[in-house]
């Protein structure tokens, strides 16, 4: 017998007077996955965990929590506690009273709700704040008191918006293990907002790309970055290079920069967009007489650590980003004008769909 | 430095005479409240607390001392009420004519309060419901929920919008919500408001005197004490309201600028 994933969007469209915010919308949420939506700003991704919340009601569409339809369900009377982008802290409560608003609203007594609101603060590393305002708590502790209250009824299910983007970088990275600790301890299916790739890579079992209200891949952080659905995925992660030309046989493109060689089975004389990732390219001062080659000139570099992503220009305009490790770079010569030739292994070409 | 020094001590003086200007004509009445000779001048006779005696003896002025407190107290109450609801209205939702919705709720004080107590009075004739006590209940909750709106609302405006929401998601329904985040949440400003519409509606003569009949406040018992007749009772009665006043405004000042104060980082 299959058993029902966790949470099942069935064609769910949510319009906002004549905008449509999300575009008929269809996936599940496996129970006690890390699931990830990505996406810029104003790709529904953030409405699409509110209407899971029951904050904004599907214009059409079933949404499904465990096998029951939650359209009707209000959200006070759902366990899908969230933790907010703005954190939204109740300022006039202490952080242990924060922590017990859940379990208050659940008639539980004052002795066990004070000694499970203890527990978490504990657990998070913050035992010690407990009876402080929230005003008077850094950034990362709020964080934490914020976690602790939407996770101390022990939920199926945690929504989590941006929680991270009001941290700064060194936290973030913090958090981001506090975050899969937590998941892979409690075994709750966490379901994470973003518009942060590193965020969404470096946690999510499995990433949700959005694009203008629809689903633009969903896959693991590994199948996204190496094998992009289309063109919007590709350009949206970045450190791939993007290009189109004409099949002219099974395994032939001619591009502007020339004819090379892919492993996918083409359509003869179709358009043809393939993607080749940044640190898949071999670089050198020679041109190879075998394989696939791209003549270019470098135009300028970017160093971040180790790592250093050239920028070169190829025949025909074409822009092409290769990234190759610091101390490799002593291997070739970079002076003006040197005619720098760029391979790649057919196999790491990545056809696009549409 | 030495110009600096200057500007100082100009300014310093400059906030000094408006301090004067301000409060001089109350200080000279809480001092000739308690000055023997009926006329106000100098030099001053000797100290005495006569006139509070005589004033306070007097069963016409504890009348309206008693009917102001209750005025005042339960206009604070209901002005508050309807501030409040307003001010969740105009920071809960959103619909046509929200605009007009608020510049209409706060247009009363701007009425000038000579035309705003005859619309009153004859507003209030139509219903036989002038010359009461409840008649100036009335009327000085119109003229004074409009502050209790505009207080509150500017604490409303510092809420974070998602702490609704929290509350919702964290199991509370939007009464329990009510009760347990915004109530809480706007507690001073609603603090601050009954004390202003309180001192507001305590301190109020025109519209009181026209709508009030043989109900007098004690604003209107100082008019009519003063009419024709140079009291120093009136010194009195005036210091003592003056006192109730201000510190009903001191309590709502601090409240709100109180809380202002408090970061409130989101």
């Amino acid at each position: 017998m299959m058993t029902e994933p966790l949470v099942v969007f069935d064609n769910v469209v949510k319009r906002f007077s004549d905008f449509e915010a999300v575009k008929r919308m269809n996936f599940e949420i496996r129970e006690g996955e890390f699931l990830a939506f990505m996406g810029p700003s104003g790709c529904g991704k953030t409405t699409t965990l509110r209407m899971l919340a029951g904050l904004e009601r599907p214009s059409e569409g079933d949404i499904r929590l465990a096998g029951k339809s939650l359209v009707d369900v209000k959200p006070h009377e759902r366990d899908t506690p969230m933790v907010w982008q703005s954190l939204a802290l109740f300022p006039f409560l202490n952080a242990r009273e924060n922590v017990e608003f859940g379990l208050k609203m659940r008639g539980i007594d004052k002795e066990k709700r004070r000694r499970k609101a203890l527990d978490w603060l504990e657990r998070l590393g913050i035992g010690e704040f407990a009876e402080r305002d929230v005003n008077s708590l850094s950034g990362g502790q709020r964080q934490r008191v914020a976690l602790a209250r939407a996770l101390v009824t022990e939920p199926r299910i945690l929504l989590l918006d941006e929680p991270l983007s009001a941290l700064d970088a060194h936290l973030v990275i913090r958090m981001q293990g506090v975050l899969t600790k937590l998941q892979r301890e409690l075994g709750i299916t966490f379901v994470y907002v973003t518009h942060s790739q590193s965020e969404a890579f470096a946690m999510a079992d499995r990433v949700v790309i959005m694009s203008k209200g629809e689903i633009a891949q969903i896959g693991s952080a590994r199948e996204i970055y190496r094998t992009p659905a289309n063109r919007f995925v590709a350009e949206f992660v970045g450190r791939n290079n993007i290009i189109s030309g004409k099949a002219v046989s099974r395994s032939e493109v001619v591009t502007a920069a020339g004819t090379l060689r892919l492993a996918d089975e083409l359509a003869p004389s179709s358009d043809v967009t393939f993607v080749v990732a940044a640190d898949r390219f071999g670089i050198s001062t020679t041109a190879p007489t075998t394989g696939n080659v791209i003549a270019a000139q470098l135009i300028s570099e970017e160093f971040v650590g180790a790592m250093v992503t050239l920028f070169l220009e190829a025949a025909g305009g074409m822009e092409l980003k290769v990234q190759i490790q610091e101390r490799s770079l002593g291997e070739f010569s970079r002076d003006p004008g040197q005619p720098l030739f760029l391979t790649f292994d057919p196999a790491h070409a990545h056809v696009l769909k549409g | 430095m030495k110009d600096d020094l200057l500007l100082r001590w100009i300014l310093r003086s400059y906030t000094a005479l408006v301090f004067l200007f301000v409060f001089a004509p109350i200080v000279a009445s809480l001092v000739f409240s308690f000055n023997s000779d009926r006329f106000p001048t100098i030099p001053l006779g000797s100290f005495t607390t006569g006139w509070y005696v005589k004033a306070f003896s007097n069963p016409e002025v504890w009348d309206a001392a008693l009917r102001s407190l209750v005025v005042s107290s339960v206009t604070a109450i209901l002005s508050t009420a309807i501030g409040f609801s307003a001010a969740y209205t105009d920071y809960r939702y959103n619909f046509t004519g929200k605009t007009a919705f608020v510049v209409l709720a706060l247009l009363p004080p701007t009425i000038p309060l000579i035309i705003f107590a005859l619309a009153m009075l004859g507003w209030l004739s139509m219903f036989n419901a002038s010359g009461m006590t409840v008649s100036i209940i009335i009327a000085h909750t119109v003229l004074c929920a409009p502050f209790a709106m505009a207080v509150i609302r500017l604490r409303l405006n510092q809420m974070d919008p998602n702490l609704e929401p929290a509350a919702w998601n964290l199991g509370a329904s939007e009464w329990v919500t009510m009760k347990s985040v915004v109530i809480p949440f706007t507690l001073p400003s609603i603090i601050a408001s009954l004390c202003l519409t309180a001192a507001v509606s305590f301190d109020e003569f025109a519209v009181a005197w026209f709508v009030s009949g043989l109900n007098k406040t004690i604003p209107v018992v100082i008019l009519e004490i003063l009419t024709g007749n140079i009291d120093p009772q009136v010194n009195a009665i005036g210091t003592a309201v003056f006192l109730v006043s201000i510190t009903l405004v001191v309590i709502a000042q601090m409240l709100v600028m109180g809380r202002a104060k408090k970061p409130e980082t989101t």
